[in-house]
């Protein structure tokens, strides 16, 4: 399994445990699939839990000036954030 | 079974509510919730370990911290120093033998009784987390925010964050703190499989794992 293909599965898993999603939804997950402003689950209470996982779990740091609506659109947006992120870690 | 303790507070003795699961049984558990959101969302999940192990013959009482759920005291009257003596005089008050604090209760727990602590978490981790839950709303409202001077704002004259009032003290403690365990056994998250339930924005309850802490903590407290 690459690198990104662990990364896509594990964020799954986050999205999943963070969220509450369930595995249908979460399996349902595509690249072009809205995040913040689309899942009312994503409050910013939620996003700052999100974020901190992401933290844990992929051992890199984010800024706060770093998150917006960008990072966070889609779940290919988010994808590849951390990617992108874990590559220069 | 809800029950009430006398509780120090800056106003004197105040009643808090616990809930307990009491037959005078050798081994007493005082369970020690986590702080904030994770408070509720672990709520259920922490009773039903207490049905659990009252059916294996342990009893326990999970307080309230003073400020938080049914409590009547202020929250903005908190510190990390005030919910230890809380839980101080808890333990002391339901004669317990042994201890369980959940994530940010494993800053506050009474250290002096063997024990368990479930995924401690440091109290900067906390702070971070209500600070970017802050700036993340601020920001969706068209304020920016930082956290250098939020945290210098709070450790002055105290903060709201997240809808809860913190104190300078407390903005102060979580900034500091680390788990206070020594010698109490640490519990992950994979021991009881599934995901965490603090976790979750949408609060839940997950049997299994109930019945997995149940099993133990009545088996290592009989060991």
């Amino acid at each position: 399994m690459t690198l990104t293909d662990q990364t896509d599965t594990d964020l799954r898993s986050l999205l999943n445990d963070v969220l509450g999603l369930g595995p249908a939804r979460t399996a349902a997950l595509t690249a072009d699939s809205g995040l913040f402003g689309a899942l009312p689950e994503l409050d910013s209470m939620a996003v700052a839990n999100l974020l901190t996982e992401i933290e844990d779990r992929f051992g890199v740091v984010i800024e706060d000036d770093e998150v917006d609506g960008d990072m966070l659109g889609t779940f290919g947006d988010l994808l590849a954030f951390i990617s992108a992120k874990r590559v220069g870690a | 079974m809800p029950a009430t303790w006398p509780c120090p507070g800056p106003a004197g003795i105040a009643d808090e509510l616990a809930v307990v699961f009491d037959s005078a049984r050798q081994v007493r558990l005082l369970i020690v919730p986590p702080l904030f959101e994770e408070m509720n969302r672990t709520r259920r999940m922490l009773i039903e370990t207490q049905r659990r192990l009252d059916a294996l013959g342990v009893d326990s009482m999970l307080p309230d911290l003073p400020g938080c759920n049914e409590s009547l005291q202020a929250f903005s009257a908190q510190s990390l120093r005030s919910w230890r003596d809380a839980m101080a005089a808890a333990a002391g008050h339901f004669a317990a033998t042994h201890v369980l604090a959940i994530r940010g209760g494993a800053l506050v727990f009474p250290t002096r009784l063997p024990g368990w602590v479930l995924e401690p978490v440091k109290g900067t981790s906390i702070l971070r987390q209500l600070l970017r839950a802050r700036i993340l709303s601020a920001k969706e409202a068209g304020r920016e925010e930082n956290s250098a001077e939020l945290l210098e704002l709070g450790r002055n004259q105290g903060l709201e964050l997240a809808g809860y009032r913190l104190s300078a003290a407390l903005v102060a403690g979580l900034d500091a703190s680390l788990p206070e365990d020594e010698g109490q056994r640490v519990i992950r998250q994979a021991e009881l499989g599934g995901s965490a339930l603090w976790l979750s924005s949408e609060p839940g309850e997950d049997p299994e794992q109930s019945a997995a802490l149940a099993r133990i903590i009545a088996g290592e407290a009989a060991a």
